[in-house]
This record gives structure tokens, C-alpha cells and sequence, in this order.
């Protein structure tokens, strides 16, 4: 199979996610377990008028709910979400990184509560946006902020 | 202070210091004790079941059980008492949680501000020390960015502000600044209030540099010649030697009393809290 073919293959039902930032659809797939249990195409590092360059997902099968969709759009910043239907794209709609995110990313303060051995179990991380542009969340608890790259860091890969 | 006295007969409170501490459960206690409350909890969870293993929630359920009408909680871990509070249908007071926030030091340490110059706004405030693993420091800044204050944060690199606390003054449109901890005796004749704040000897841990930190933040006669005839120096305590005791003395040395304004403004802060009607 050629590259072009790849690139232009279509999918019967399932979604296309595009506008992921290059490097990020691998990611997006093994946290969402999607990469073991469906059939997927990754581009990756493809020429994009918005981004110069960019990732690409075509999910078969696969109807993202809306707090996946959540969790891509954190770990990418904002995507496009196609939902296609017996070989038409039927939905359409950009996805930004959530205003509350619970429990997919752990607080960067190892002395927040929510880190604490004890209590963690009982107490889910939380963080709130306080910014889009650049992308910075604080903790809920404690009040430390986290920029992208501290959130990609402290993403826990069992978030489902 | 007798108008207030057993105001709040028949209320009980909760101390619940998961973390260590005499004064401020000493200060808590009296407070209550002045209002006529009754008082539960421990002042070490070691006296506790806490140290069995129990969870958080299972000791302050345990005390709302029983009937508490508040719970005053200090915690070592950053955001137990927000956690806490949102958990629980009765008032909680944060007195302390780890590095983050000691609110209540704040309202006594702005309510000592205002006692001594009858204002608040307008002054110019020093903040020297440990600002970034101290409490007292974040809550008092929080507090003062309501006023039209100029902050002056004072320390080595190392134990600069936080960046959220930062950012946050920053947000609020603070007028604050930040300097070298040896610049104090330059930026001393300004200021109005000088905060001082205890550095811990292992958050510096090369030798050479804490004495020199240490020299150069230490507040001594000689250095506050220097200063305005009214500036006030305050201190949350215990102090171990950045504030000379010949300083205790002279009519700068504020601390004493703003120690002990901490108990009359937490049987305020109880008494709006926890007043019929
Ligand atoms: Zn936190």
C-alpha cells in the first residue's frame, strides 16, 4: 500500500480527527485504549494550512463520547471531530481543551492532597482551565498551575 | 472583648490538627473557649486515630457526628481543608494546609496593619524570607491585593514567590516587586510594614550560602535606623534569630501584638460564623 492511499482511504462509520498537533496522535490512541481495540489509521506529521504541520486519526468503528473527545482536544489542543456515517461525514465540530478536567491528569504538586498515598483514593484529581491561549490549568486543591507541557507530563495512562 | 464573652454558649468546635501546632490551636482554642464554646479534636494526630491509618474523611466524619457545629483544620498536605470544606455542610476553617494558605494569620496580620496606622491602603508592605514554602505569605499577599498596597517581596532567589501566587497578584492588578533578599537595606527606608518571615535551614542547604542569606535579612537596631519613625516590623512567630531580641524594644516591634490580636480576631471570625440570626 502506497502512502497516498493511506492518506485518502476513506472509512464506512467511525471518526476522523483531525487538527491534532503533530506528535499527539499517539498519545490520543493508547490513552484512549483506542490502538488495541479498533481498526485505525494514524498520519502523522502531514502539511496543514493551520498548523504547517499536523496528525490525523481515522477511527473505524469508534464513536468518541463527549469526554474523550474532552481528552483529546487537552492532550492536542483544539481539534476537528468528523463523525461519519455509511461513507458520509454527517457531523462536523471543533473540540477545545475542557473548561474541568477530573481525574485524567495528576496535580504537578507533590504535596497537593491529591497525591497524598492516603487520601488519593478518595480525592480525584481536578484541575481547572484558567487560560486557552497559552493552555494553563490550576488545581482545584492547591492552586498550582500547570502549563501544556506539565499536563502532558502528568497525564495517568489508565484516565479511562 | 466582653461583650462577646460566652456568646457562643452551647456551640461545639472542632480542632483538628492533622498537622502539629501550638500556637494556632492554642489561639483556636482560647478564641472558642472566650465565646463560651465548647471545644472537641486533638492538637497532634499522633493522639489521634489518624495515625492508624484512618482516612481523612473518616476522622472529620467521625466529629460531624458528633454533632460539631464547626471544624477548624490544619492539614500538611495542600488543599485538605478546600477538600474538606466542600465535603461537609457545616463551616470549615482553613488554619493552615502545608505551603498553600493560612488565611486566618492573614486577617490578623492585615487587622494588625489597619490597628497600627488606621488604614491599610496606601502603605507600602515588605515581605522578607521564605515566601515560597511559608503560608503566612500567600494568604497575607492575597489579602493586601484588595487594597491599594505596594508589595515588596524580599528574598533569596531560591525562596522567591510561587508562580501561581505570582501569577495570581498579577491577575488581580497587585503593584508588588520583587528583590534580592540583599537589597533590604536599600528598600527599608520606604517601607511602612516590614513582614519577616523564618528561612528553615534545610531549604538552603549549601552552608556558606545560608549565613550569607541569613546576615543579610537579619533585623537588628542598626539596620533600623534606617527606617521610617513609624514603620511597624511583624513576624507570625516563633522567630529563632532573623529578628534580634534588641529589637523587641523599640516602638517598630509589632509582633507581640499582633500575636495576640490573632485570638480576638478568630473569636471574630467564630462569632460571624456560627452568631444566631
Ligand atoms: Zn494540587
Amino acid at each position: 500500500m502506497k502512502d497516498g492511499e493511506l492518506l485518502v482511504r476513506k472509512i464506512n462509520e467511525g471518526v476522523v480527527i483531525d487538527h491534532i498537533r503533530v506528535g499527539r496522535g499517539k498519545i490520543i490512541l493508547s490513552m484512549l485504549g483506542v490502538d488495541e481495540k479498533y481498526r485505525f489509521v494514524l498520519v502523522s506529521n502531514v502539511e496543514s494550512r493551520k498548523l504547517g504541520r499536523k496528525d490525523l486519526i481515522k477511527v473505524e468503528g469508534w464513536f468518541p463520547k463527549k469526554e474523550e473527545m474532552e481528552i483529546i482536544a487537552l492532550v492536542s489542543g483544539e481539534v476537528t471531530i468528523n463523525i461519519v456515517k455509511n461513507n458520509e461525514v454527517v457531523e462536523k465540530f471543533k473540540v477545545s481543551p475542557p473548561s474541568r478536567v477530573e481525574g485524567f491528569v495528576k496535580c504537578r504538586n507533590p504535596r497537593c492532597i491529591t497525591n497524598d498515598e492516603r487520601e488519593k483514593e478518595f480525592v480525584k484529581p481536578l484541575l481547572e482551565k484558567v487560560s486557552g491561549s497559552p493552555l494553563i490549568y490550576s488545581c482545584h486543591y492547591c492552586d498550582v498551575r500547570m502549563d501544556e507541557s506539565e499536563i502532558l507530563r502528568n497525564l495517568t495512562v489508565s484516565g479511562r | 472583648m466582653d461583650a462577646f464573652r460566652n456568646k457562643l454558649d452551647g456551640k461545639l468546635a472542632a480542632l483538628l490538627f492533622f498537622e502539629p501546632s501550638t500556637r494556632t490551636h492554642e489561639s483556636f482554642r482560647v478564641a472558642a473557649l472566650n465565646l463560651g464554646m465548647d471545644i472537641c479534636g486533638f492538637a497532634d494526630p499522633k493522639a489521634s486515630s489518624v495515625a492508624k491509618g484512618e482516612s481523612l474523611m473518616d476522622t472529620v466524619k467521625m466529629f460531624v457526628g458528633y454533632g460539631v457545629d464547626v471544624i477548624i483544620m490544619r492539614h500538611g498536605k495542600a488543599g485538605a481543608v478546600r477538600y474538606i470544606a466542600e465535603r461537609v455542610n457545616i463551616p470549615v476553617i482553613n488554619a493552615g494546609d502545608d505551603s498553600n494558605e493560612h488565611p486566618t494569620q492573614a486577617l490578623l496580620d492585615t487587622y494588625t496593619i489597619h490597628e497600627a496606622f488606621g488604614k491599610i491602603d496606601g502603605l507600602k508592605v515588605g515581605m522578607i524570607g521564605d515566601l515560597r514554602y511559608g503560608r503566612t505569605v500567600p494568604s497575607l499577599a492575597y489579602a493586601l491585593s484588595n487594597f491599594d498596597v505596594e508589595m515588596h517581596f524580599i528574598a533569596p532567589p531560591a525562596l522567591m514567590l510561587r508562580e501561581h501566587v505570582r501569577m495570581f497578584l498579577e491577575e488581580r492588578g497587585a503593584d508588588f516587586h520583587e528583590h534580592d533578599v540583599s537589597s533590604l537595606s536599600s528598600i527599608l527606608p520606604e517601607l511602612d510594614v516590614l513582614y519577616v518571615t523564618r528561612i528553615q535551614k534545610e531549604r538552603i542547604p549549601d552552608e556558606m550560602e545560608y549565613e550569607k542569606v541569613r546576615r543579610s535579612y537579619t533585623v537588628t537596631r542598626e539596620l533600623l535606623k534606617n527606617a521610617k519613625e513609624s514603620l511597624i516590623v511583624m513576624h507570625p512567630l516563633p522567630r529563632v534569630d532573623e529578628i534580634r531580641s534588641e529589637v523587641d524594644g523599640t516602638k517598630h516591634a509589632l509582633y507581640f501584638r499582633q500575636a495576640s490580636n490573632g485570638m480576638y480576631v478568630r473569636m471574630a471570625l467564630l462569632y460571624s460564623i456560627l452568631k444566631e440570626g
